[in-house]
């Protein structure tokens, strides 16, 4: 599997990340140095083998379903760049 | 009182104790360190005039009698720790001006047991490198220079900072963290002791999140006996982070018996990588005879699938961090950057606040979870990361502890391999199996390089047997007798 300039695009813009023209070209050249190496895992077999889904084997514990916190807005928008009338505030979304 | 920074962590708390001296006069000699180490750039962020009030603070309950287990004790934290009303940056230009509301559990677990916050230190942005020089706020110098050589190094990564820090003795210890290795490799690094503890050991509340399946954080510190008594203060169970385990945290520093007879520690032939350079080899072999001499049983072990460990990590790993890192929108906290639209505000301002490696990640990340790849990649990995955790499981039906060199060199030239993404990933190949597989790890200094730059060994245990891990690293520790020191070039 090859990433050509396109699917660098198309990835980026999946990742919200803005990428230049120019910058195309030399990420397929990283990305694909990159996948060529990971190929190496197609030598394993793995048909009997589950992924791992826990790095420790635990049970996970289970809380009340009660609320534990809030009534903090000012601290929840002290770092926004942007704030109104304690809303977040984003560039316009509907016309 | 400069001489106050020659004592470790232990022989700190007991003059404490004693009333030698102050926290506060402790304290100041760090903070005099601190500030004549800048050209080191360990700190992203300096409070000392916070450090003397918490120091005056642990004075106080030192006096009447209600001493914490870190009373007076300065740290430096990995800025990748959020600490209420400092400044946390995780090293990226994107969390521009972040001061939490919040604190993060172990650092709150470090607070409640007395210790004193000196400042906030510099890693690779957001933990993801192994040289510290994907930093925004610039790399790290490790304190150590190669022999009549000049060439400034690179202390590793990715909690360079504390590694070099607490090398140059700017802190008494540090916190780090550690996904794929970047609390081991920079202690091996600048000979100091660098240890992760079992997966869900620490809470991950409160730290800023890499890999989540991966991260854990761990001390870095002078000796063993520090890493025990730091660790001791950061473990606990933490309902804030579903995946921290609820079990008793043992009394660390009881396991430093000094006893190993009967251990029996596995040398896993995988290790014994293509082109090891022969003084890794040889470091090796003197460990295995220091652990022999010690009374421990040698047993030739095999981890078959070490070689995978590498690539599935950075599958896996990118994956992870391409995930978490989507809240770095420009909404809630950081960076913006306008746009025209909703969409292209998020893309300038993600283009503009990740660093090249950390947007290399996103991008693998993004791709190995995309449609139609998702099965080829990340869940083949997750498959590998079983057969790699299999391995490990196996071998511990015959060993209680694995021992393999920490790192395949010592450190290298600031800039020497920031061309090649996949060289740079190769510094992390004895340690990222531990982490796939959820296991505690330990490096410990063992020796200098033919260059005159430090060398470790690296103590690998079963999960949750952090005791048995430091019962091994201080018969090591005591055997290799480290004792060589950077000179303090900083200082001049």
């Amino acid at each position: 599997m090859t990433v050509d300039n396109e699917t660098v695009r198309r990835i980026a813009r999946l990742a919200r990340i803005a990428v230049k023209d120019e910058e195309l070209p030399p990420l397929a050249g990283e990305l694909n140095a990159i996948l060529g190496w990971v190929e190496q895992l197609n030598e394993v077999d793995i048909a009997q083998v589950a992924p791992m889904t826990s790095a420790v084997q635990t049970t996970l514990k289970q809380r009340d379903d009660a609320v534990t916190a809030g009534h903090i807005p000012d601290d929840i928008l002290k770092n926004a760049p942007e704030t109104e009338l304690g809303f977040f505030v984003v560039p316009k979304v509907v016309e | 009182m400069s001489d106050l920074i020659e004592l470790d962590l232990a022989a700190a708390r007991d003059g404490l104790r004693a009333k030698e001296f102050s926290a506060v006069e402790l304290t100041e000699a760090y903070l005099a360190e601190m500030a004549r180490g800048e050209a080191l750039n360990c700190f992203i962020t300096q409070v000392p005039e916070r450090a003397v009030e918490m120091a005056r603070a642990s004075d106080g309950r030192l006096a009447d009698g209600t001493a914490g287990m870190l009373e007076g004790i300065p740290l430096g934290i990995k800025d990748l720790f959020c600490t209420k009303d400092v400044l946390t940056t995780a090293a990226s230009h994107i969390l521009d001006g972040f001061t939490p509301a919040y604190e993060s559990t172990v650092s709150a677990n470090l607070w409640g047991a007395g210790a004193v916050l000196l400042g906030k230190l510099n890693l690779d942005e957001f933990a993801m490198g192994s040289s510290n020089e994907t930093s925004y706020y610039g790399g790290v110098v490790n304190p150590w220079r190669r022999k009549d050589d000049d060439a400034p190094l690179v202390p590793g990564g990715s909690s360079g900072g504390s590694a070099a820090a607490v090398a140059a003795r700017l802190c008494l210890a540090a916190t780090g963290t550690d996904t794929g290795g970047s609390i081991r490799q920079p202690g091996a690094l600048t000979g100091t002791v660098g240890m992760k503890p079992t997966y869900g050991r620490c809470s991950r509340w409160g730290i800023v999140a890499f890999a989540s399946s991966l991260d854990q954080a761990g001390p870095m510190t002078r000796s063993v006996r520090d890493a025990a008594i730091l660790l001791q203060a950061m473990a606990g169970h933490d309902t804030m982070d579903s995946t921290s385990v609820d079990r008793p945290v043992p009394d660390y520093s009881a396991a430093l018996t000094g006893d190993i007879r009967g251990l029996r520690v596995g040398i896993p032939a995988e290790y014994r990588v293509d082109g090891m350079p022969p003084e890794i080899e040889k470091l090796w072999q003197a460990g295995q005879q220091w652990l022999r001499d010690g009374g421990a049983e040698l047993i030739d072990i095999n981890l078959p699938h070490t070689k995978y460990a590498l690539p599935a990590y950075y599958i896996v790993a990118p994956a992870e961090a391409s995930s978490n890192l989507a809240r770095y929108d420009g909404v809630k906290y950081g960076l913006r950057m306008p746009g025209k639209d909703l969409i292209e505000m998020y893309e300038n301002t993600r283009a503009e606040g990740f660093g090249a490696e950390v947007k290399r990640r996103i991008l693998i990340g993004t791709y190995v979870l995309s449609a139609g790849y998702y099965d080829a990649y990340y869940l083949r990995a997750q498959r590998v990361r079983t057969l790699i955790a299999e391995d490990f499981r196996a071998a511990y039906d015959k060993v209680d502890v694995i021992l393999t060199p920490t790192t395949p060199g010592p450190a290298f030239a600031i800039g020497a391999r920031t061309d090649d993404p996949i060289s740079m990933y190769l510094n992390d190949v004895f340690t990222v199996p531990a982490n796939l597989a959820g296991l505690p790890g330990i490096s410990v200094p063992a020796g200098l390089s033919e260059s005159g730059l430090p060398l470790g060994l690296q103590l690998i245990g079963r999960a949750f047997d952090e005791e048995t891990l430091f019962r091994a690293a201080g018969v090591l520790e005591q055997a290799a007798g480290f004792a060589a020191r950077p000179q303090t070039w900083w200082k001049d």
